[in-house]
């Protein structure tokens, strides 16, 4: 059961005055409103609350209520938007994310840490992989939260090593975004549900 | 070739920072504060010569320093000398900027805890310099202790070039030529197919190569629809060895309304300086390089007038 809506693809168009197309397409893959935390990996269903507004650069599909849950807590449920980010530097996706509560209150770097769950924490103070700090968001120019997967292509060469197949044919940008994702998902406690790992 | 990077490393910006009102406490209000800021420089760097100015009319509380131009907020990351050449199409002298103590925009801007914050940013753009022209950050994170202290105090003291050589020598990032080829070691120049000979100072002898218009235009194909025949050579060469010297193509200063179609670059400045586009590239890359061995290009551009529908 898929505990999440699908992501979401928000195109970026270079200059907002609308230059000549360029065939290069910029943009990021987009999760937003959702719950990482205990409430969620309870109860597997998304819990619906006042949506808040949003600053994406272009329109986004609208995300899928699965069911909804009443808490008598609403308001300190905190809340995520994670957006995957491809950086052309390191050549690596990236994850920037941002946390609020239902009224839409940011929560801080402390807040987040307590919010994940107990192993994440952990792997985020080994920080031998990961390593978040405040950025600005590439697209959005405003702060946000930045995970560096240090050694990104590193492991990501491990991951793939194991498959025969994979080192013949290479590997499609779909199957590599979700190993990368069942990693760095783990640090923000986002689980794949297995039946995206087994599509061909 | 050191008397030019010299000189561009030397170069200031005159700045005369006013305190915000809403931070005076005191009759009269303070004067602003005269001083000169380093190009290469950070503005976060600047508070410990600005706070004796206005601390005795600050309100109580901890400080959190943020400067605004015209009430933009300031990104506090990115040199002095690049935030002038960006916000002000013409130069103002001097630069009348905005100082807070408090009230920090945590929503816009990430936080700065001073020198270690700016400090922390400028080896992190190291790195990614590093990792764009070497594939890996190695050289950089392998730096020793005292090095890594003497690249960043001959940053933060502007005048000492010398020094900053002497360290970032051994990271081995290399300079330009100008065939733009993969590898950068001036030593196997010759061992390259050359289309052209340069001698020290990037001056082209013979034959074609690489300009700052061929750079530009690779970075920005948008605002150069009709490539000529000519420069169609250098243009592949430069889609082929893309980023391996790390350029920094900063948000564009939009200029007003221009009658024509299309959005055209009006002008490039690099370091205060509106190059000539012909110059080879390779020289605007080893002379007005910042410290963190980017290249920050500031583009104006110039737009069409917006043409409004009389009707829905």
């Amino acid at each position: 059961m898929s505990a999440f809506p699908p992501w979401s693809w928000v195109p970026c168009p270079k200059q907002p005055w609308g230059a000549s197309a360029s065939h290069d397409v910029e943009g990021y893959l987009s999760l937003e409103n959702i719950i990482l935390s205990c409430y969620a990996q309870e109860e597997h269903d998304e819990i619906s609350c006042p949506q808040k507004e949003e600053t994406s650069c272009s329109e986004k599909e609208e995300l899928i209520d699965i069911a909804t849950l009443v808490q008598s807590n609403c308001s300190k449920v905190p809340y995520y938007d994670l957006h995957i980010i491809y950086s052309a530097s390191y050549r690596v996706p990236v994850l920037f994310f941002r946390a609020y509560y239902s009224d839409g209150e940011p929560l801080g770097f402390n807040a987040i840490e307590k919010d994940l769950p107990a192993h994440s924490a952990k792997a985020l103070l080994d920080s031998k992989w990961t390593f978040i700090t405040q950025e600005e968001h590439p697209y959005l120019n405003r702060p946000w939260f930045k995970l560096h997967p240090c050694g990104t292509s590193e492991w990501m060469k491990l991951l793939f090593h194991v498959d025969v197949s994979v080192a013949k044919n290479g590997v499609t940008i779909e199957l590599y975004l979700l190993s990368w994702l069942s990693v760095v998902g783990q640090v923000v406690g986002l689980r794949i549900p297995l039946e995206m790992l087994n599509q061909p | 070739m050191m008397e030019a990077r010299k000189y561009v490393w030397e170069g200031a910006i005159p700045l005369q920072i006013h305190l915000h009102e809403s931070e005076v406490t005191t009759l009269p209000p303070p004067l602003p504060a005269l001083i000169l800021a380093p190009r290469i420089g950070y503005l976060p760097l600047l508070v410990p010569h600005i706070k004796p100015h206005f601390s005795s009319t600050l309100p109580p509380g901890i400080d959190t320093v943020w400067f605004d131009y015209k009430g933009l907020p300031l990104k506090w990351y990115i040199p002095t000398g690049i935030l002038f050449d960006l916000l002000c199409a013409e130069p103002e002298r001097p630069w009348n900027l905005t100082v807070h103590f408090r009230g920090y925009p945590g929503n816009i801007l990430i936080p700065c805890e001073g020198e270690d914050s700016v400090k922390w940013s400028f080896i992190n753009s190291l790195k990614e310099a590093a990792y764009i022209i070497n594939g890996n950050c190695k050289s950089v994170m392998n730096m020793s202790q005292p090095d890594q202290v003497e690249l960043w105090r001959s940053v933060i003291n502007a005048g000492n070039l010398e020094a900053y050589i002497r360290v970032s020598s051994k990271l081995k990032l290399g300079t330009v030529g100008d065939e733009y080829a993969a590898d950068l070691y001036s030593s196997s120049l010759n061992s390259r197919q050359s289309i052209g000979d340069t001698d020290s100072t990037g001056q082209v002898k013979t034959g074609k190569c690489f300009t700052l218009l061929d750079a530009v235009k690779s970075l920005l194909p948008e605002y150069f629809p009709y490539k000529s025949l000519n420069n169609e050579e250098s243009s592949r060469e430069e889609d082929k060895d893309e980023e391996k010297v790390p350029s920094e193509n900063l948000s564009e200063h939009v200029e007003s309304c221009y009658s024509s179609d299309d959005a055209e670059v009006k002008l490039v400045r690099i370091q205060g300086i509106e190059p000539k586009l012909e110059i080879p590239f390779s020289w605007v890359v080893n002379n007005l390089v910042n410290p963190e061995h980017f290249l920050h290009l500031c583009v104006c551009l110039k737009l069409p007038q917006v043409k409004i529908p009389s009707d829905t």
